[in-house]
């Protein structure tokens, strides 16, 4: 089992007394396996995916990934498994201004010890990037950006894809060809997809479904 | 891993080439002032050691001449033959050497022996050999490592030569043994002065303030530097909050960002505090000559002109700029390492953080104040002087951002129309990216304003003390006690009145001080004024049962008018307490007659000579035609006060120089502040435009929001300035010297400096503003589009 969760609960601390986002999520994906997790907005989505991710940790319940149960790993150690299992593509591209295209697209893999040149060539040729490799973010478009950060996740070839609303920002149009990229490179690399969306067309593309509500599954 | 996050940091500065600038600009600038300023006192210091170590200034007493010229070998050989065991010395500088001519044969112990033992040839060395410390290059010299930096050590008739000073003498060194039975000094050579050994702790003393004021002005300087640090740095933090949030979520420990952006700034702090170093150098090198000047002309103490690399100044330099650098960094790297990953992804606005740390600004600033309040009430000494300085600085700089806040609302109230509206509103916002620029430009008017005051203040009440204390128009020293009284004969008939000066050294409720015999005179009546006095006190004094004391002697011993104090076993009422302004000694006065009955065997040695002025050159003429007495022996008043308005205007050139380096500063802090806000002001202004504001009136308004700020930050300065010159004339001042001196208010100056202030801020705000106006449409438009 590449990941599993399991009576995942999380709540927060807020100016009018404590939130309850999770009240017990159980999920499970395999390598090769797509799923959505759809469902309001403050229903948890994602703050399932960031607890997944291993950027928070829940208050009770296990996430397994790869065996691993990300709530015992300390600050480093969730660090080490961003950096060599998972990978996330966020809604705001979140690319590093300062680098290019090229030094963006590698840069997760060189983190994780799994620079392979002709690999990130490829994928920026596959996501139509071969042109723009050494401008930097500001000065693409959010289609251009959103791709080179799924050309950058993609790159160290994780086994877990985790995907934030990943065409938030896009067109209809774009968001289309970026999701058509997308799971075409997860079906090659066998990774297992977890995608947050709004979009029920989005979601209609997903092996699975997962529908959220106040912070279960509905 | 390392490697590629580290790779990831640095291109921020890549990016952001003028943010890099500012940084390392203001980091080497803070450096410089720092640096440079220690240079001059690391110097003088090695100079202090070296007289200590080459003249056993400390160790020894030392006859010179009360008049400071030189002495005459004849006195040095007549003292000899009179029983007095002294030792002849000369000084001065030779290729930029300071060359000391001792005489072996009688040089007291741990003195010229132990620099000749290393030559091991005592004939050789009376013979021409100089020795010379190891960084001295002079031709034919040996070298001797227990001789102090850049100084030479030759027999006595060989420096004469070498300084072409042959018959001349400086001081003579006065062994600690001494015969039982030896003539007077007053009867053989009145004409010297016996400066026991301990009167080096004055010299010392007075030195270690100037000192510490060059110190307070080079921390002072550092201070504005560090705002200057502080404010690109947190700024670049700022930018960076989201990639540092990105490296993380990609994988990169916390731990590892925070060392890895300490190591950065570490990197940083070195590359410019090199550059810092180097520009210190060179700053000391251009000040210390008036420096040098200074400490020679007022307290006698003789400093190197030249600058020499010293590696303890260039060490505490690097270490003065990666500590800078640590403070100015601290609490970024602080939120750094508490900054929760997932907490709001855009980047924080200045004003939202500014908004949060305003309660708590005004908290420290408010206690500063207050703690400057209470150190008024009950300091005393330099240091809490210079407590009291730093907290009132300091407390008034962080409470600026505050003040102008509510200046702003105060003036966004009054505002009627929409443009003026949103300007005000607009400046309130951008305050808080300016506040750190706008506390350098506070400190640094301040410090020029509380500095001009002090210094105009003392030198009108200077030049006012001159003219009360130099009646006469002519001042004549005699050689001997005949040539004494051949000038007073000389003088009686051809002047209006001969003022001898009788002096002699005594101990006063404890303190040594100068006893002078006044002989009556309405040039003292007329011209003296008092700091405090009983009714006529020079009637007093010609009764014989009153004396006067300076200020100084007042302040240390603690003596009021109406006390009662002893001299040679006989008491006297105080009846005045007059400023002595620059002499580091207590002195008192008493009458001719009292003086002469205490002291039979003290004779006048100096006259002050009454003559019309434009007699002067001709009596002067006569005197040494008829009795032989020659011009070097006479000075007149003008040549006195334009000597010492000459070591006064010297003195302080080197704080005017740092007054107007710390302002240039601030000015480059204001510059690098506005152009690093340009970038994030497009969105801000944006709207603006695209509602109908050209972009050259956003540009105006941009020039004209700067200039009111730096206008509200000079008129804030004012007051700020003014305090400080109180406490540097009434508390620093009263605590390094002994004295106080009046306040004066000097309005046109600080127009003039308000007027630069102001200049520095436009010229500083003019490129910002005209990048902003000439930004291209394509960039404001880009605010609107999804895609930025």
């Amino acid at each position: 089992m590449l990941l599993s969760a399991t009576n995942v609960q999380k709540t927060y601390e807020t100016a009018d007394g404590p939130f309850t986002v999770l009240r017990g999520i159980d999920l499970s994906l395999e390598g090769g396996e797509t799923l959505a997790l759809t469902g309001e907005s403050g229903s948890g989505k994602s703050t399932l995916l960031h607890l997944i991710g291993g950027l928070d940790v829940p208050d009770a319940g296990q996430i397994m990934i790869d065996g691993a149960d990300i709530a015992a790993l300390d600050d480093t150690g969730r660090a080490t498994m961003r950096r060599g299992v998972v990978g996330v593509v966020f809604q705001q591209f979140n690319l590093i201004p300062s680098l290019r295209v090229a030094e963006n697209i590698a840069f997760q893999a060189r983190l994780a010890g799994r620079h392979d040149p002709d690999w990130e060539a490829a994928l920026a040729d596959r996501l139509g990037l071969t042109d723009q490799l050494k401008k930097y973010p500001e000065q693409l478009s959010g289609g251009q950006q959103q791709r080179v950060a799924i050309a950058r996740t993609l790159a160290p070839r994780p086994r877990l894809v985790l995907a934030d609303e990943p065409t938030g920002n896009l067109d209809e149009a774009t968001a289309a060809t970026v999701m058509d990229v997308l799971l075409a490179l997860v079906a090659e690399t066998g990774a297992g997809l977890l995608m947050v969306t709004h979009s029920a067309t989005l979601a209609a593309r997903m092996g699975r479904r997962l529908h959220l509500r106040a912070g279960r599954v509905a | 891993m390392t490697r590629v996050a580290f790779a990831a940091l640095l291109g921020h500065w890549r990016r952001n080439p003028m943010q890099l600038f500012t940084l390392l600009a203001g980091l080497a600038l803070a450096t410089a002032l720092w640096s440079g300023v220690q240079a001059i006192n690391a110097e003088a210091r090695a100079s202090y050691d070296a007289a200590a170590a080459t003249l056993g200034e400390g160790q020894f007493d030392r006859l010179t001449r009360r008049d400071g010229q030189p002495i005459r070998q004849e006195t040095y050989v007549l003292l000899r033959r009179s029983g007095w065991l002294v030792s002849p010395v000369i000084e001065g500088r030779l290729h930029d050497v300071q060359i000391v001519g001792v005489d072996p044969l009688t040089a007291p112990g741990r003195l010229a022996p132990t620099a000749i033992a290393g030559t091991g040839d005592l004939g050789r060395f009376i013979a021409g050999r100089i020795v010379a410390a190891p960084d001295v290059t002079l031709d034919g010299a040996v070298t001797d490592p227990d001789i102090a930096p850049q100084t030479a050590i030759g027999d006595i008739g060989t420096v004469q030569k070498l300084l072409g000073r042959t018959g001349e003498l400086d001081a003579l060194i006065v062994a600690q043994n001494q015969p039982l039975k030896q003539a007077n000094l007053a009867d053989i050579a009145p004409e010297l002065r016996r400066r026991v050994a301990q009167t080096g702790s004055d010299i010392s003393r007075l030195t270690d303030s100037f000192h510490l004021n060059l110190s307070a002005f080079g921390l002072l300087s550092f201070a504005v530097g560090i705002f200057i640090v502080h404010g690109a740095i947190g700024l670049a933090f700022e930018q960076r909050r989201g990639t540092v949030r990105t490296l993380r979520a990609l994988g990169v420990p916390l731990r590892l960002m925070v060392v890895l952006m300490a190591s950065e700034l570490l990197g940083l702090a070195i590359v410019a505090g090199i550059i810092g170093v180097g520009l210190g150098y060179l700053i000391a090198g251009a000040l210390l000559p008036d420096v040098a000047a200074t400490l020679q002309g007022l307290y006698g103490a003789n400093v190197s002109g030249t600058l020499q690399l010293r590696p303890i100044w260039g060490l505490t330099g690097m270490g003065i700029a990666v500590g800078g650098t640590a403070v100015a960094a601290g609490g970024a790297l602080w939120k750094l390492s508490r900054m929760p990953l997932l907490a709001g992804a855009q980047p924080r606005a200045l004003a939202v953080a500014a908004g949060r740390g305003a309660r708590l600004q005004a908290a420290v600033a408010i206690g500063l104040l207050a703690l400057a309040g209470i150190l008024v009430v009950v300091g005393g000494g330099v240091v809490t002087g210079f407590v009291l300085l730093g907290a009132l600085l300091l407390g008034a700089a962080l409470a600026l951002p505050l003040v102008l806040s509510v200046v702003l609302i105060f003036a966004s109230r009054q505002a009627t129309g929409v443009i003026s509206g949103w300007f005000w509103a607009d400046t309130r916002q951008q305050l808080p990216g300016l506040s750190l620029a706008l506390m350098a430009l506070l400190l640094a008017m301040a410090a020029n304003i509380g500095v001009s005051t002090m210094v105009s203040s003392f030198r009108l009440t200077f030049v006012g003390f001159l003219d009360q204390r130099l009646t006469s128009e002519l001042y004549v020293t005699a050689d001997n006690p005949a040539q004494a009284a051949q000038i007073a004969a000389f003088a009686n008939t051809r002047v209006d009145a001969v003022l001898p000066v009788l002096e002699t050294d005594v101990t006063i409720s404890d303190f040594p001080a100068e006893l002078f015999g006044n002989r009556d005179n309405a040039a003292f009546r007329d011209n003296w004024t008092f700091l405090a006095a009983a009714d006529t006190p020079w009637d007093r004094i010609h009764q014989g049962d009153a004396i006067l004391i300076n200020e100084q002697l007042s302040r240390r011993a603690g003596l009021k008018v109406g006390d009662s104090v002893t001299v040679a076993d006989i008491p006297f009422e105080i009846v005045g307490i007059y400023g002595d302004y620059g002499n580091p000694a207590g002195q008192a006065i008493i009458s001719r007659g009292r003086f002469q009955d205490l002291y039979p065997d003290v004779t006048s040695a100096r006259f002050g000579l009454r003559l019309p002025p434009e007699n002067v050159a001709e009596f002067v003429t006569e005197m040494e035609s008829a009795i032989g007495v020659p011009a070097s022996n006479t000075i007149n008043q003008a040549g006195i006060k334009a000597f010492s308005l000459g070591v006064f205007d010297r003195t302080f050139t080197v704080t005017a120089a740092l007054n107007v380096l710390t302002l240039a500063v601030a000015g480059f802090a204001i510059l690098m502040s506005l152009l690093t806000l340009t970038a994030m002001r497009v969105p801000q202004l944006a709207p603006a435009w695209a509602m109908g504001l050209t972009r050259r009136n956003l540009g105006a308004l941009e020039l004209l929001r700067t200039l009111l700020l730096a206008s509200f930050t000079a008129i804030i300065a004012l007051p700020l300035g003014l305090a400080l010159a109180w406490v540097l004339l009434a508390v620093i001042n009263v605590a390094a010297f002994g004295w106080r001196l009046p306040m004066y208010l000097f309005p046109a100056d600080y127009a003039r400096l308000g007027g630069f202030a102001i200049l520095a801020a436009s010229v500083a705000a003019l490129w910002p503003a005209l990048r902003l106006a000439r930004t291209p449409p394509a960039d404001l438009l880009k605010v609107f589009s999804n895609e930025r």
